[in-house]
């Protein structure tokens, strides 16, 4: 859908669905995947939102919600993306085999304002847990979110925005 | 010998946890505002305007500042003159309790890092100093793994020489990149044993970030080199890194030089009183 237009370093504001999962979700979802099990949440053409919210302060949508480090989710990121993963929300650089397999799925990687919780919060209008809930903060959350604030980290041709600056930071 | 209740303890702990992960720094947000006027990259900016918003939302809708209210860190002082009616740890464990649970914040805690486990907001890491006086001083000092991920403890021989030992600090700047929230507040340990550089390391995070002439010079060398590296706000380029460089000393051994660095986040919360 999205992904081919885009390139590494736009702005967007996306509006639509996205699906929160962090380290401990990550590793559930690719053990499933690697047994043949059936997944919790339909990976085809979903993004995922690699965010631990707060909990919900009375009267809220949904607490401070910002991204959390996407490299601790390298390691089960090309599973996904095999699965149909078709964009990432984080922040920080990914390793060279996840931009390959980016390229490989013509996926997207996105970065989104880090440290901004409770900024971010204001763009999303529902949130619900789906799956894993005794996980607590690193459940599955199904988000609706509007105009959120995207950058284009990696686009689906690999080129990644941390290429300039990147070189010297390894 | 002044008497102090562990329930006056634990509510001061609960207010204090409240505060830092809702209320940014005025240290931090000035530094913030600084950078911003000072920075000429416009997507650095546009980042930095971001920051900044995000801690006036976080304090007017009493939203977390970031989603990571941390595990959270208590320094204690104690006054030789101050007897603790009731047990000093389970109050400041139950204050911390009582704060997160009021601020909803979230439960990042897992009993056992092997085994892991559900998450809870306790127990926190205590840090207990017994200083002159009758009075108890507390800081919360909420940590977010985000930046904690990015410490490194080099043990130094001796006779490193200064260069080295900067490179040391550049260099953990440099592997931290865009993953822990720049702009940085750099916390420096330098000294002592391996455990207490680490300890001084997350210790400076406490001073403040204003360029002051009470820096040092190794300080502000640090903080303009560490400023060239380019890795900006988000790691997106730009002349803003880090915030400041704060280092704390300690007399060592003739056979060693420890050397920590602890990296914090643009979202550097904490919060002290004094009873």
């Amino acid at each position: 859908m999205l992904n081919t237009k885009l390139k590494v370093g736009d702005k967007i504001f996306f509006s639509g669905t996205i699906y929160t999962a962090r380290d401990q979700a990550h590793k559930r979802l690719a053990e499933a995947l690697k047994k043949g099990q059936r997944l919790p949440i339909d990976l085809k053409g979903a993004i995922i939102y690699y965010c631990g919210p707060t909990k919900t302060p009375k009267g809220k949508i949904i607490g401070s919600c910002g991204p959390t480090t996407s490299s601790r989710m390298d390691e089960f990121t090309p599973i996904l993306l095999k699965a149909g993963l078709a964009g990432m929300i984080g922040k920080g650089a990914r390793s060279q085999e996840v931009i390959r397999a980016i390229k490989k799925y013509k996926a997207v990687y996105f970065l989104t304002y880090a440290g901004c919780g409770a900024l971010l919060a204001k763009y999303v209008k529902k949130a619900k847990p789906v799956a894993y809930k005794d996980l607590g903060p690193e459940a599955i959350y199904q988000l609706e979110v509007r105009d959120f604030p995207l950058i284009v980290g990696i686009d689906a041709r690999g080129n990644s925005v941390y290429k300039g600056a990147s070189t010297k930071i390894k | 010998m002044r008497i102090i209740s562990a329930r006056k303890i634990r509510d001061t702990v609960s207010d204090l946890c409240l505060e830092a992960n809702l209320f940014l720094r005025k240290d931090v947000l000035t530094a913030l505002r600084v950078a911003y006027s000072k920075e000429r990259n416009k997507r650095a900016q546009e980042i930095l305007q971001a920051i900044i918003k995000n801690a006036l939302i976080a304090k007017r809708e009493k939203l977390a500042i970031c989603q990571d209210t941390g595990l959270p860190c208590v320094f204690v002082e104690i006054g030789e003159n101050v007897q603790i009616s009731g047990g000093l740890k389970r109050a400041i464990n139950q204050g911390v309790e009582l704060g997160y649970e009021k601020g909803s914040f979230r439960d990042s805690i897992i009993k056992d890092p092997l085994s892991r486990g559900n998450p809870g907001y306790q127990p926190a890491i205590i840090h207990i100093d017994i200083v002159k006086g009758n009075k108890i001083k507390l800081t919360v000092l909420p940590r977010g793994f985000g930046c904690e991920n990015k410490a490194q403890l080099r043990m130094f021989k001796p006779t490193a020489s200064i260069t080295q030992v900067k490179e040391f600090i550049v260099q953990a700047v440099r592997d931290a990149g865009p993953d822990a929230c720049p702009p940085y507040v750099v916390g420096v340990g330098i000294g002592g044993t391996a455990d207490y550089a680490c300890f001084l390391a997350k210790k400076a995070l406490l001073h403040g970030t204003r360029y002051s002439a009470h820096r040092t010079k190794l300080e502000r060398d640090l903080l303009r080199e560490i400023n060239q590296l380019n890795i900006g706000p988000m790691g997106l380029g730009g002349e803003t890194t880090a915030l400041a460089v704060n280092i704390e000393t300690q007399p060592t051994h003739i056979a060693g030089l420890p050397v920590c660095v602890n990296i914090s986040c643009h979202a550097l919360r904490s919060a002290s009183e004094i009873i």
